[in-house]
């Protein structure tokens, strides 16, 4: 099952396989009564200062009404301020729906500038915590791994 | 006569420092929104401890609404309990708002035909019946032939600032009227491990070495209040350490000579913030 299930997620990234560098993210499976999906931002920011770069921000798209779901996207506390509230949304390539625990390639853009980065990767959870993960990227030879302790499992940052 | 003479007393007290003990202040709900459409819940009251509900309600018609865009909002669904008041504001444009109270009347007293009277809000019990009642309520009611004038000019802002969306900073541009805050760190951008920034300015220009209070929300779970006590540098400037993520009530409060009233000879400014401060 779980077998089946990895190799449904690796299937679901496949196409970003071109993409010469990447960050996996991995959204660990939590028992508890009552789970929902977390919403999850990724982004970068230049580490001498600057504006952030969204690469990622999963939440629930579909959600109208009242309370739709960009209601809670200011919960990605520290995203939101650092450049989520300056991003439209829906952005094309950028935001999609919220997902299941399981790892998550990103790709890095192919247009990023050499220089030093920060990598950060937020996650929060309705009924849950909250979870900042950050490590630094270098671009050209962007590596390494982190992980988170709650809402989060590994990052990694591979190049290829 | 004694008794009058108290009465009268107390009546100038309370003119001379309104409500000094219980500290009036507004609590939003929230002061981020990601969504255009929510509504943000704001209780007022005053009280010993800012945020606590246990002495009075503030009057939630007093309330103004700056929106981003300059235009007047308005409040809904105010109620008024017996230890606070709550409405709601409609946060239906992208930008920075700004929500509270401006004050600026004048008080104080004069004489006429040889009789004190006072002017401004009566406070202290009724006067009793059949007594004389020696109070007007507005400066434009002075008399033609009153003397002694000793009146004050009070000035008093008390506000919060909720951000929909990208913040806006069109709101912070300085009337140059009193005492006032230019924000250097945004107050709807507060995180506790970064310091808090803000200008103090007197009529535009920066207000030096003025004192200011900032009072961490939860003072009933602590045995003392933790206040910050804070002075403005010569730019006016006063830069906050937040001990942790929570709720503030930001106070600073200055006397001058420089009345913008021409029959008062002294003012008296209040400004208060409330600000939220989120964790990293």
């Amino acid at each position: 099952m779980k077998m089946s299930f990895l190799l449904a997620a690796g299937a679901a990234v496949a196409p970003a396989a071109a993409a010469a560098q990447s960050v996996t993210i991995t959204i660990p499976p939590i028992k508890v009564s009552e789970y929902h999906k977390p919403y999850v931002a990724v982004w970068l920011e230049p580490a001498a200062g600057g504006p952030a770069r969204t690469l990622a921000v999963w939440y629930d798209i579909k959600k109208g009404g009242n309370e739709p779901g960009t209601k809670w996207l200011a919960d990605l506390r520290t995203w939101w301020r650092k450049g989520g509230r300056s991003l439209k949304l829906p952005a094309n390539g950028v935001s999609g729906a919220t997902r299941a625990p399981g790892a998550y390639r990103i790709p890095l853009p192919a247009n990023l500038a050499p220089g030093a980065y920060t990598l950060h990767v937020e996650a929060a959870r309705e009924e849950g915590g909250r979870e900042l993960v950050s490590m630094p990227l270098a671009i050209p030879a962007p590596k390494g791994r982190a992980s988170g302790k709650s809402e989060l499992g590994a990052v990694t940052i591979v190049a290829r | 006569m004694i008794r009058t003479t108290v009465l009268l007393a107390a009546a100038l007290c309370g003119l001379a420092a309104p409500a000094t003990a219980h500290n009036q202040w507004l609590l939003p709900s929230s002061t981020v929104l990601s969504d255009l459409g929510q509504s943000v819940t704001v209780d007022a009251g005053a009280s010993t401890a800012p945020f606590e509900a246990d002495h009075a309600a503030l009057p939630a018609e007093m309330v103004k609404v700056w929106a981003p865009d300059g235009t007047m909002g308005s409040i809904e669904n105010a109620a008024r309990l017996r230890y606070r008041s709550t409405f709601d504001v409609r946060i239906d444009k992208p930008g920075t708002w700004r929500i509270g109270m401006e004050n600026n009347a004048v008080t104080g007293s004069f004489k006429l035909d040889g009789e004190t009277w006072t002017l401004g809000r009566r406070r202290g019990p009724p006067p009793a019946a059949g007594a004389p009642v020696r109070n007007i309520a507005s400066v434009d009611e002075l008399p033609a032939g009153a003397t002694d004038l000793d009146l004050t000019q009070v000035m008093s802002r008390n506000e919060f600032f909720v951000t929909a969306g990208e913040p806006s900073e069109a709101l912070f541009a300085p009337t140059g009227k009193g005492l006032e805050i230019v924000p250097v760190t945004l107050p709807t951008d507060l995180v506790a491990n970064e310091p808090g920034q803000f200008r103090f300015l007197v009529d535009g220009a920066p207000a030096a070495g003025l004192a200011v209070e900032v009072i961490p929300g939860g003072r009933r779970y602590r045995s003392d209040s933790q206040t910050l006590a804070l002075t403005t540098d010569a730019e006016g400037l006063v830069t906050i350490n937040w001990p942790s993520a929570g709720f503030y009530w930001l106070n600073a409060v200055m006397t001058d000579a420089n009345p913008g009233h021409p029959k008062a000879s002294k003012r008296r400014m209040s400004y208060t913030a409330t600000l939220e401060v989120l964790a990293p």
